[in-house]
């Protein structure tokens, strides 16, 4: 225990078996020390063979996790921002996701963006009912919730109600499109732009296109102060 | 190579439940959809998945499905549907229904 904690009380504590009149030890998290599954074990071994018969070096294993957090969903957020502004960007975004991305230096791989827009009739979300297939090279990794069991089973069955639980209660007359991502597809969601933005910047269009707009389970919101 | 179905084309999703890494959902497993588009070929997953090649390519699709189509309780508006991406071996062509 660190003295900052020690402290004066009027009131009664239940120290249990500690006598002291000091506190008894905070409960602490144990430290896991479990063994590694079978998978885990298969990564660590393969990676053992592929730096020692010269591959890659373990600075590049280092550097490749360094540069996938690096990924932001900022980056989606400045193409939504410029989709907004650029009708021209826009149709290209549409039509062929990866070559628009491109403009930002964002390159796909061997995945496909397909890039879906809201309108006032329509709500597009993105699941992955299989595993937590994402557009990672534009949002970065996804949330925990994404790659929930709950999400991904309940959010085809009952979207509305999904949506509803996270804050977004939309209107009956409103389509709600969801977009299982199986495959070689990756998605993106343009939110309406606001009408409360009008003149605004891309910089500042961007800063109100968050990450859950983008996944479609939320909508750009412009607060009065703004 | 040209993709066989177009945009508006209707389908059925084979229903069938082979052992293996299968990328078809079983909540589409012999549901009726329209392609929505076809998304190029794409090395085969199905065997990508057991270590070969993944070769010949398969066509890829997004078919749309009614959520009123897949689910006997759906709770939500008419009109609202499900995209899924579908490989073209899992799709079976509906002739185009008379007076459409």
């Amino acid at each position: 225990m660190n003295e900052d904690h020690e402290h004066r009380h009027d009131h009664h504590h239940d120290h249990g078996q500690d006598n002291s009149g000091a506190h008894a030890p905070h409960p602490t998290q144990p430290d896991d020390v479990s063994l590694p599954g079978r998978y885990e074990v298969m990564i660590l071994a393969m990676r053992d063979l592929l730096i020692e018969k010269g591959v890659v070096t373990a600075d590049q294993i280092r550097r490749g996790f360094e540069v996938l957090d690096s990924w932001q969903p900022s980056r989606g957020a400045q193409i939504v921002a410029r989709a907004w502004t650029d009708p021209s960007f826009k149709k290209r975004l549409l039509e062929d996701g990866n070559a628009a991305v491109a403009d930002f230096g964002i390159t796909m791989g061997e995945t496909k963006l397909t890039v879906v827009e809201n309108t006032d009739t329509v709500q597009n979300v993105i699941v992955c009912t299989l595993c937590s297939c994402y557009p990672r090279a534009v949002l970065g990794l996804p949330p925990d919730w994404y790659r929930s069991k709950s999400y991904r089973s309940r959010v085809v069955v009952e979207p509305r109600q999904v949506l509803k639980e996270l804050g977004t209660d939309l209107p009956d007359d409103i389509t709600i499109r969801v977009h299982d991502s199986l495959a070689d597809l990756r998605y993106l969601v343009i939110p309406r732009r606001p009408d409360a933005t009008e003149g605004w910047s891309e910089m500042r269009l961007a800063s109100i296109v968050s990450r859950d707009c983008m996944i479609g389970v939320a909508n750009p919101k412009v607060l009065a102060n703004e | 190579m040209t993709p066989r179905l177009a945009p508006g084309d209707r389908v059925q999703v084979v229903l069938t439940n082979p052992p293996g890494h299968r990328r078809t959902p079983f909540y589409i497993r012999g549901k009726q959809g329209v392609i929505e588009r076809a998304c190029g070929e794409f090395a085969n997953p199905e065997e990508l998945g057991h270590g070969f090649d993944g070769l010949p390519k398969k066509q890829l699709y997004r078919v749309r499905f009614r959520q009123k189509d897949l689910w006997a309780n759906y709770r939500g508006g008419e009109y609202d549907t499900v995209d899924v991406d579908v490989y073209e071996h899992w799709l079976t062509p509906l002739p185009v229904l008379a007076g459409r």
